[in-house]
């Protein structure tokens, strides 16, 4: 029983393979007084193996964003303790407020490399999920990382970002605050800043709210991770007027990770284990660790003014335009 | 149409459409030649408009206008010269939503006349040489894909390479959906190049107009060393509706107008564009580098420490 209550909800696509196991499970129990089963659960299980991997390895861009979105999946803090489990967290902007939908602190990634890291963070109890605001930033919340970035600068430690946010925060208060202007602030001054910044793109990249902490030398995107100008029900909404096509809206803007990374935009892709990160935060967050130090192994040879002209030519070739 | 049958109709395009009233108008003849105050309803005859500056003479509404308009506004005469006019989005995802994006281009450039929604150049405005960008709302929302954002850029980097200042206006509903992750990046491209302009020490300054949204305002709208907004523009981050969506309450009358963000501290002024030509050329002179500044001052006492 303990063991059913741990596994991952099943997504909406997974339906057919979780059907195919609850019969060789049923199956399984009948095995003891029914031996002449075996040849049977055997054939099922071969059966739901190759159901598997042909249902992850056709994935439409709706079931990566499903994943994308599982409730399960590994966030920023997941990710943080993994990799250091002394990592020392770091609150406030300074200005009167701190915001738990960024998460920012100091860790030791490895023996020898330390790195200031920022994130958002969306929670896991409903209690939490409000305390992070499900995920979205504030102007508070892209101004304590701003801090953070200038205190990686100071002290000259590379900055790692963690993105999984389906946008910054769209409130009152936020636009009181400015919002916009503190997005904007922060790609003006990640475009100028002198130490390396390697940014990972875990679950949903959305929008200006998910740049805001993207303008990094080297983005890398989780394999099921999106990334996208608009969340599909939103572009839907827009141009098909109706949040029903969302699906196609998906297929048109090119959201998946390994689209966008022959769209040019982004450097690399990170295996997931199969069926997603949520089935193994571990190795998702050892696949992650291992690509962002391979990445700054490069970049912490630059000096700060080659470190700085590399960010800013990677985002000034990008666009497609004839003339 | 008569004209009861006219003013019925007249109210319904601004409820529908949040960000864009449409001209509630469908007789083209009688439309090039009257035009209502969409604030206080009069009717204007279009000559006179276009000679007040397309402000209502009896309220000040401003009315959106295009760049070609505000280029005859803002530069001295015969002073603009464009860079750039010939670039044009080359439809990089194959994007089609109920029709193809490229199809929505054709379309789009035969109504207005424009190859994208910016426009830009080197003019002078009141003596002063500038590089002047300007965004233009009828071009597909004056949304920013590949050659918003690349124009743009180029525009700070002519400015750099002639060391003097920039002035864009903006009015833009966001990012361009149909360009998909490559408009958000120009967001980073933009940004950017104003980092490079501001390590230069040179003027940037951002008018905010009807109105200016979502990645535009998030990127080198709100990154002016001066922002200035016009009267009654809508101006912010998300639209009213997803705010009101999102925190299911009423917004204030007023909220996202140029004199809130005034009076919320996020501009640094709200000028009339009948005086706005002068305003900016104001600016421009104030920050022209006379050899008068403060670190001009310093760099030649330490010229003068070092000799002694």
């Amino acid at each position: 029983m303990a063991e059913r209550e741990k596994r991952p909800i099943p997504l909406e696509f997974e339906k057919p393979l979780e059907l195919l196991r609850q019969q060789i499970e049923r199956l399984k129990e009948q095995l003891a007084s029914q031996p002449q089963l075996e040849g049977d659960v055997e054939r099922l299980e071969d059966q739901y193996e190759r159901l598997q991997k042909s249902l992850y390895t056709n994935l439409k861009p709706l079931d990566h964003l499903a994943i994308a979105r599982h409730p399960h999946r590994p966030y920023t803090r997941d990710y943080f303790d993994r990799w250091d489990p002394q990592w020392i967290e770091l609150h406030g902007d300074r200005k009167g407020r701190d915001d738990d939908a960024m998460v920012c602190g100091l860790l030791q990634l490895s023996d020898d490399v330390k790195v200031v890291a920022v994130g958002t963070q969306k929670g896991r109890s409903l209690r939490d999920k409000q305390q992070c605001n499900f995920g979205m930033p504030q102007p508070e919340g892209y101004r304590k990382a701003l801090r953070l970035f200038k205190h990686a600068e100071k002290f000259g430690l590379p900055v790692v970002t963690l993105i999984d946010t389906p946008g910054a925060y769209p409130g009152l208060t936020a636009e009181e605050h400015n919002q916009a202007e503190a997005i904007a602030v922060n790609l003006l001054e990640l475009a100028g800043l002198k130490v390396p910044v390697v940014s990972v793109v875990t679950g949903e990249g959305g929008s200006g709210g998910a740049l805001a902490i993207g303008l990094a030398n080297r983005v890398l995107m989780l394999e099921h991770s999106v990334y996208s100008v608009i969340s599909p029900e939103g572009c839907a909404s827009i141009l098909w007027k109706t949040a029903e096509k969302a699906m196609e809206a998906a297929q048109a803007m090119r959201i998946t990770a390994r689209e966008i990374l022959e769209l040019g935009v982004i450097d690399g892709v990170i295996d997931e284990p199969l069926r997603g990160a949520h089935h193994d935060a571990d190795t998702t967050a050892a696949n992650a660790k291992a690509a962002i130090l391979n990445q700054l192994k490069d970049l912490m040879k630059m000096s700060a003014e080659e470190v700085r002209n590399d960010r800013q030519a990677k985002f000034r070739a990008i666009g497609a335009f004839n003339e | 149409m008569d004209l009861k049958e006219w003013f019925a109709n007249r109210k319904k395009p601004k409820e529908d459409q949040n960000l864009a009233p449409k001209l509630p108008m469908s007789n083209e003849e009688y439309c090039a030649l009257w035009k209502p105050c969409f604030q206080c309803r009069e009717l204007l005859y279009v000559r006179d408009l276009r000679t007040n500056m397309s402000v209502c003479p009896k309220c000040k509404y401003h009315f959106r206008i295009g760049a070609d308009e505000r280029i005859e506004q803002l530069a001295d005469e015969g002073s603009f010269h464009e860079l750039d006019a010939k670039m044009t989005s080359s439809d990089p995802l194959g994007f089609i939503d109920t029709e193809s994006y490229t199809k929505k281009q054709q379309d789009a450039e035969r109504k207005t006349g424009l190859r994208d929604a910016v426009i830009t150049g080197i003019c002078k405005i009141n003596g002063e040489e500038v590089a002047l960008g300007i965004m233009d709302f009828a071009y597909f929302g004056g949304s920013m894909g590949s050659v918003v954002g690349e124009k743009v850029t180029r525009l700070i980097e002519k400015a750099i390479e002639k060391r003097i200042g920039v002035i864009i206006i903006s009015s833009s509903g966001g990012a361009r959906m149909q360009e998909g992750l490559l408009s958000l990046m120009q967001m980073a491209k933009t940004s950017s190049a104003l980092k490079s302009l501001a390590d230069e020490g040179l003027l940037y300054i951002s008018l905010l107009c009807e109105p200016t949204f979502g990645g535009v305002t998030a990127s080198f709208a709100m990154l002016g060393d001066i922002i200035i907004a016009e009267p009654g523009a809508r101006i912010g981050f998300a639209g009213r509706r997803v705010i009101e969506e999102t925190i299911r309450q009423k917004l204030p009358n007023d909220f996202q107008t140029a004199e809130y963000l005034l009076k919320h501290g996020q501009v640094d002024m709200v000028v009339d564009r009948l005086s706005l030509k002068d305003t900016l050329g104001k600016l421009l002179n104030f920050h022209k580098n006379d050899g008068n500044s403060a670190l001009a001052g310093a760099k030649k006492k330490d010229k003068v420490g070092s000799r002694a």
